[in-house]
């Protein structure tokens, strides 16, 4: 467990450090998250602590979500301002961000496959 | 005997926090599985509703609370970066589709802006409320910095990126299944692209693999996002 977080938190922190020196648009994880893939590609394996921990660690992603939401708490009167306004624009732009991408997707790589095929 | 002080001391400790937050997040994954993954038992929905509910009950402010809550969300910054690992270990399958994700990510991030700006524009809403909207796809920390950035108000742009995101992790999957879209390359590229974090936890459910391409189009539409929304900007002023 150590080592996967000594491993993580590294990473964070070299993402957090080229970010600000060079004035990234990415947040430091992000970064963090790239040059990890980067390392793992040119290293050709995962470290056997991460192997073990990452999935765990991961399949609890949902709890670190929980704190962010109940600030709705402290914004609810602004948010009840725009009513159901907002509502709609949350609504449709999200299924529309969702579905029109997934579906050039899906034709891209239909197209891609039967290329490759051909 | 001091309950009022005790009281006091339960309410403002950062502990309690870190508590109740793991209590509501335990209460709402034992909910998820009695209704069998069930969209709607989404783990972040009941549970911000659980800690909600807790809040009210006691009146603690968010602030009080956030002492404690603080302490759960820092681990999102190494869960963000552990995204890496099963990244690389659908290497192979992101090699293959690198020309179709790069496509579909660049797309995907102008339909997150448009569509949100586009919709909110029609209704009216006003301009300051407009260019917090136009980060409502990305993840928090990306869309805080460029909403600011543009002069929009960074708390209300993490209000949009968090409802959505829980809205977009409930709908993604009866959707997709309604559609026919079945790929977990496609759920979770597309899941990352509009619901970022939240969409990608919940993804994460169902395949890692969808997890790990949600992540990967979390990260990309962060950056695109980042670089757009600055040279679109100004068409709402």
């Amino acid at each position: 467990m150590i080592e996967t977080l000594l491993w993580l938190v590294g990473y964070q922190l070299a993402g957090e450090l080229i970010s600000r020196t060079f004035s990234l648009p990415l947040p430091g994880p992000v970064l963090g998250m790239l040059l990890l893939f980067a390392t793992l590609a040119l290293r050709k394996s995962v470290p056997e602590s991460m192997k073990l921990n990452v999935p765990r660690f991961l399949s609890h992603l949902s709890l670190l979500f929980i704190p962010a939401g109940a600030a709705v708490l402290a914004y609810r009167d602004v948010l009840a301002g725009f009513g159901w306004q907002l509502i709609v624009v949350l609504v449709l732009s999200t299924t529309l961000t969702l579905l029109l991408p997934g579906l050039l997707l899906k034709l891209l790589l239909a197209r891609h496959r039967h290329q490759e095929g051909a | 005997m001091n309950t009022d002080a005790a009281l006091s001391v339960l309410r403002t400790s950062p502990l309690t926090g870190v508590f109740v937050t793991l209590l509501a997040y335990k209460l709402a994954v034992l909910f998820n599985r009695r209704c069998k993954g069930h969209p709607l038992s989404n783990p972040v929905l009941i549970g911000v509703l659980l800690l909600l509910a807790w809040l009210l009950a006691t009146g603690t402010s968010y602030r009080d609370y956030m002492k404690g809550g603080v302490m759960v969300q820092m681990l999102l910054g190494p869960a963000t970066v552990a995204l890496a690992v099963p990244l690389y270990g659908n290497l192979s399958r992101l090699k293959r589709a690198a020309g179709p994700l790069a496509i579909t990510i660049g797309f995907g991030g102008l339909v997150g802006i448009v569509s949100a700006v586009g919709v909110g524009w029609l209704l009216q809403l006003p301009q300051q409320v407009l260019l917090s909207l136009t980060t409502r796809a990305v993840t928090t920390p990306i869309a805080m910095s460029v909403s600011q950035g543009i002069g929009g108000i960074p708390e209300l742009s993490a209000m949009f990126v968090i409802l959505s995101g829980i809205f977009g992790a409930v709908i993604v999957k009866p959707l997709f299944n309604l559609l026919g879209l079945r790929d977990d390359m496609v759920l979770g590229t597309a899941t990352g692209i509009s619901a970022h974090g939240i969409g990608t936890a919940r993804v994460f459910q169902l395949s890692e693999t969808a997890g790990a391409f949600a992540g990967l189009a979390m990260g990309l539409n962060g950056v695109v996002t980042a670089i757009l929304v600055p040279v679109l900007a100004p068409l709402l002023h």
